[in-house]
């Protein structure tokens, strides 16, 4: 990893210092926080040898698939599972009665079960499951499954669900108190009715209805779970279940509680996963029906889903219809800020009680109001489950409000970028909603984009040499945003820590961290390594890291909510801490001094007053196995009670959070009405950046993300799809449209914008040497923005998602007419 | 249910072929309707090689497959049958390092941070390999012309393309490729 002895300087104790100086390290071949290390996986992802869930297999496996519904809302008849297992090489069939114990996510919605029981709520919900001697084997007994439904009302959209009542045949989840509502969250902080008013005599409001359509992670691995049963038979053996998860121990809990096991006799094992994005975030149907084939069946059983199923699968990004009212006094600052919010959930509630809350509890700072409103409502329909993903329930408000702030500083006449200043709401702060905002970096990340962009040149000019473009205009967008790094209250009410680390050294000079955290690609088990350099002083090489295993690691929630650095960050320090104050104490003694002069760094350990007097850190960590006997330590992080003090006031509550702006630069052919998103320059606050390199992938990748939203992705049902004959529209009712990934579109290498990311540093008090996250933040602002650039081309401003050529094409078609006014006058 | 314990069922017509990976002769009976992705993941365990669609929209099963004049080409292998490659030399991710070094490719890839999951990656180095086979000194429009075809959901590019450059100016290890005139 490191490139060794060459680009040692003078030599650098990372320990000593705090943690602001980490520029100092920025090269090749330093290490510790800081740097720009490699990954510790990076040369074996790069070998193509790291073994992801589908690349294990075992003797004696059998392959399961799982039969899926036809229909988007029906009570189940009859399972004829005989002639299934009739066939020869078909091991068991399994069908919701097997599996009826109710489990969720969130513990006071658990509505949903691991095969369907009784009814189906979505087209390809699973209803029953086999297990046979190969794939070829499995689906002809899935074929031969005969399922009888009888057909009860679809509930297909938001509109339907809401007028439909507590009917059972147009009831969709049961566990709805009333009619189709997973949950209803209504907060109110401040005058905000009497600041809205005082704005429309003097300053200016914008109220307008926004819609943002459903997404999906699309992870290129598709989900994939092992099941094995191991030193005894059936329910008395000890449950491995192998799976690409970002939450092993919720998969630990709930596969316990669904097959009615102690805890005790059930392992999970997360080996890499191939992307998530807030996918692979709660259990799913393959990871239950894997461990109870293989006690059936006594044999290892692996599930993998196929694409489409990948799609079913879903719990992405919630379709959101939002009337956003906005306003500002007429010097530009934010009064008032008020959204109602209606959320299309799908047919299980999944996270959906937090979204409802996300959908509004998030958008309080850094742009901060002087009073604000929310009432969001999720609604149940038949359709695949959505979710959390990658900026969980916050990005779609996120979106209607930076656009709104765009259309409240052109009729102020102020710069969009001085209007987001103005209202900046500074660090150490209680915000509207009583969230504790600690650092923000919004105004250097303002800053760095406009100046990258150079923004004050060309806001607003690009339009002008149109002649050359043909039918093609240029604009620039901005947007700014803040997430949360994990939460302060965990999924399930407990005291225990949120996350563990346990360190073992020993004489050989090696480092062992367990963690249970979850590496989904974002590179935690790196900065588990970089905070053993930083305070071990060892080489990156001399550092191994076992994560996610529940036999052999201890708990850590899991990967969501932007909460693995800060979270097992602090874990992994205080446990490197014990163990290096334990080397000091020992190496001192050995030496004659103090404690506090014994160095460790660059795989070594010095004496401060005399560098040439060193050792290596085997010989040290001998020199303390000999003193303080086996070396471990372990380190857990808790977090503290925070947030409003309210009903729901700590949700949203997080120890930091990040900040963004992002400023995009689109080309719309006014012709085809395609968007072509050219340029967009990111700056983004993660408080201390661990690993640079790290954070700017992370912030590329939900940059990539965020653009591709605008134009490309969309999850579409039955009738919605273009071509769709009406004859057949009903027929299609609920059905996901082209579930693959030629139909659902991702950017390709050609589609994505040009990145160009900056890392800014606003150390915050709360995060371990500062650090807060960067994994979800940086795709909030990106959507605004280029829905902001596209008006700064072409005048028209768009309300809805995705901004597909038919949708370009009737906006400006509606300019042409006169239709739609180019800005927007305050409500009347 | 539990079925009694009973042997397999559908009767797959099997064939013997022979196929030439990384350098190594294989003897495989390989069911017709297989496709070379199975085969090399499932029946040789070189499981580098990545499947994220099996219908050729994704690009994470590109390997190599070399041509009567010894030119490596990017192929799906989820959309090729292994039959079909009989006797041609095929190169997986496993097989690009060589003699204990990693390709200028995979070491870009590592150096530039590209990896972030690094489950589109074995498709996505093989397609730079070929690239870079092809036309040492790619622009970077070429670059993105040529990964075109390998989704990655994590990176946003920006990185990978960093890495494809970045290798484009270091020589392939010895005893690899020899380098083409472009074109
Ligand atoms: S697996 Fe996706 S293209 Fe082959
Ligand atoms: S690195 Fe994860 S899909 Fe490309």
């Amino acid at each position: 990893m490191s490139d060794g002895e060459s680009t040692l300087k003078a030599p650098y104790f990372p320990h000593g210092s705090t943690i602001v100086d980490a520029a100092l390290r920025r090269q090749e071949g330093d290490h510790g926080v800081g740097a720009r290390g490699r990954k510790i996986d990076g040369a074996e992802k790069a070998l193509g040898r790291t073994r992801f869930a589908d690349d294990y297999a075992f003797p004696g496996m059998l392959c399961c698939k799982l039969k899926r519904s036809t229909r988007p809302h029906a009570r189940i008849v009859r399972v004829d599972v005989e002639p299934a297992l009739a066939i020869p090489g078909v091991h068991a069939v399994i069908t919701g009665r097997e599996l009826p114990t109710k489990f969720g996510i969130i513990p006071w919605t658990q509505d949903e079960t691991a095969l369907a029981v009784d009814k189906v709520r979505y087209v390809g919900e699973p209803v029953a499951a086999v297990a046979a001697i190969d794939e070829e084997t499995a689906n002809a007994a899935v074929r031969a499954l005969r399922v009888e439904y009888q057909d009860l009302t679809p509930v297909l959209d938001v509109d339907t669900a809401k007028r439909t009542g507590d009917a059972p045949e147009s009831k969709v989840n049961e566990h709805a108190k009333q009619g189709n509502v997973t949950k209803r969250v209504e907060l109110s902080f401040g005058p905000v009715d009497d600041n809205i008013e005082a704005c429309r005599k003097d300053g200016a409001v914008v109220e307008d209805s926004f819609f943002y359509c459903g997404t999906t992670h699309a992870p290129i691995e598709p989900h994939c779970a092992i099941g094995l049963v191991e030193g005894g038979p059936g329910a008395q053996g000890l449950l491995t279940v192998i799976s690409s998860t970002q939450v092993p121990h919720y998969l630990h809990r709930d596969l316990a509680h669904v097959l009615g096991l102690p805890e005790a006799q059930v392992r999970v094992i997360q080996p890499p996963v191939g992307g998530a994005f807030g996918g692979k975030s709660e259990p799913f149907t393959l990871e239950f029906v894997v461990a109870k084939l293989a006690m059936m069946t006594g044999r290892p059983v692996k599930c993998l889903y196929t694409r489409e199923e990948v799609f079913l699968a879903h719990r992405g990004r919630h379709p959101m219809r939002m009337r956003f009212t906005t306003a500002a006094d007429r010097q530009g600052q934010l009064k008032a800020v008020k959204s109602v919010i209606d959320l299309d959930g799908g047919a299980y509630a999944s996270f959906g009680m937090i979204t409802a809350y996300y959908a509004g509890q998030i958008l309080t700072g850094p742009v901060a109001m002087e009073s604000y409103a929310f009432d969001a409502t999720r609604y149940y329909t038949n359709k695949p489950a959505c979710g959390p993903k990658r900026g969980h329930g916050s990005v779609q408000p996120r979106f209607a409000f930076e656009c709104h702030l765009d259309m409240l500083a052109e009729q102020l006449g102020m710069d969009p970028i001085e209007l987001r200043r103005r209202n900046f709401a500074g660090e150490n702060v209680t915000l509207v909603n009583g969230q504790r905002l600690g650092s923000s970096g919004l105004l250097q990340c303002l800053d760095a984009v406009e100046r990258a962009s150079r923004w004050r040149e060309r806001r607003g000019k690009l339009g002008a040499n149109a002649s050359e473009r043909g039918t093609k205009r240029r604009g620039l967008g901005v947007a700014s945003s803040m997430y949360i790094s994990g939460t302060n209250y965990p999924i399930y009410p407990n005291e225990m820590p949120q996350s563990g680390v346990q360190v073992k050294l020993d004489r050989s000079g090696r480092v062992t961290m367990f963690s249970g955290a979850s590496d989904i690609g974002q590179g935690s088990d790196t900065v588990l390594m970089t905070i053993a350099c930083e305070e071990l002083g060892v080489r990156p090489e001399h550092v191994r890291v076992v994560s996610s295993d529940t036999d052999l690691t201890p708990v850590d929630l899991g990967a969501y909510s932007s909460r693995v650095t800060l979270m097992m960050g602090h874990a992994a320090l205080e446990a490197c801490r014990r163990l290096r104050e334990q080397v000091q104490e020992a190496v001192a003694r050995a030496w004659q001094c103090e404690p506090d002069d014994v160095l460790l760094g660059h795989g070594k350990v010095w004496a401060r007053h005399d560098t040439q007097q060193s050792i290596s850190s085997a010989e040290a960590f001998k020199l303390a196995e000999a003193r303080f006997g086996t070396l471990g330590a372990t380190g857990g992080y808790r977090t503290h009670p925070r947030g409003g003090d309210y009903r729901g006031g700590t949700i949203g509550a997080s120890p930091a959070y990040s900040s963004t702006a992002h400023v995009a630069e689109v080309e719309v052919d006014t012709e085809t009405g395609k968007i072509d998103v050219v340029k967009v320059w990111v700056a983004h606050d993660c408080g201390t950046a661990i690993n640079p390199v790290l954070v700017e992938g992370q912030i590329e990748g939900s940059t990539y993300m965020g653009a591709a939203e605008v134009f490309l992705e969309n999850m579409l049902y039955g009738a919605d799809a273009v071509g769709v004959p009406a004859a057949s529209a009903a027929r299609r009712g609920g059905m996901l449209v082209g579930p693959s990934l030629l139909d659902y579109r991702i950017p390709t290498t050609l589609d994505t914008p040009a990145i160009f990311a900056s890392v800014i540093e606003r150390p915050d008090g709360n995060g371990p040497y500062g650090a807060k996250e960067a994994g979800e933040g940086p795709l909030h602002s990106t959507i605004p923005a280029v829905v902001n650039a596209v008006y700064d081309a072409v005048g028209v401003r768009y309300f809805e998602l995705p901004l597909s050529p038919a949708r370009v094409l009737a906006g400006l078609r509606q300019q042409r007419d006169g239709a739609q006014p180019t800005t927007h006058k305050a409500a009347e | 249910m539990t079925a009694p314990d009973s042997g397999p069922t559908a009767t797959k017509r099997t064939r013997l072929v022979r196929l030439l990976v990384n350098g190594a002769t294989h003897d495989v009976a390989v069911a017709e309707h297989h496709t070379l992705l199975e085969v090399l993941r499932y029946q040789l365990q070189l499981t580098g090689t990545k499947q994220g669609c099996d219908k050729g929209d994704c690009g994470a099963c590109t390997v190599l497959v070399a041509d009567a004049d010894n030119r490596r080409a990017p192929v799906l292998s989820c959309l090729t049958l292994a039959v079909d490659v009989e006797g041609k030399e095929i190169t997986t991710i496993e097989g690009l390092a060589t003699k204990g070094k990693l390709d200028p490719v995979q070491d870009a890839f590592d150096r530039c941070g590209a990896l972030q999951c690094g489950f589109c990656q074995s498709g996505m180095m093989l397609s730079a390999r070929a690239l870079l086979d092809e036309n040492p000194r790619p622009t970077l429009p070429q670059i993105q012309q040529a990964l075109s075809g390998n989704l990655c959901r994590c990176t946003g590019y920006t990185k990978i393309l960093e890495a494809t450059l970045l290798a484009a100016t270091r020589p392939a290890a010895a005893g690899e490729q020899p380098p083409k005139e472009p074109a």
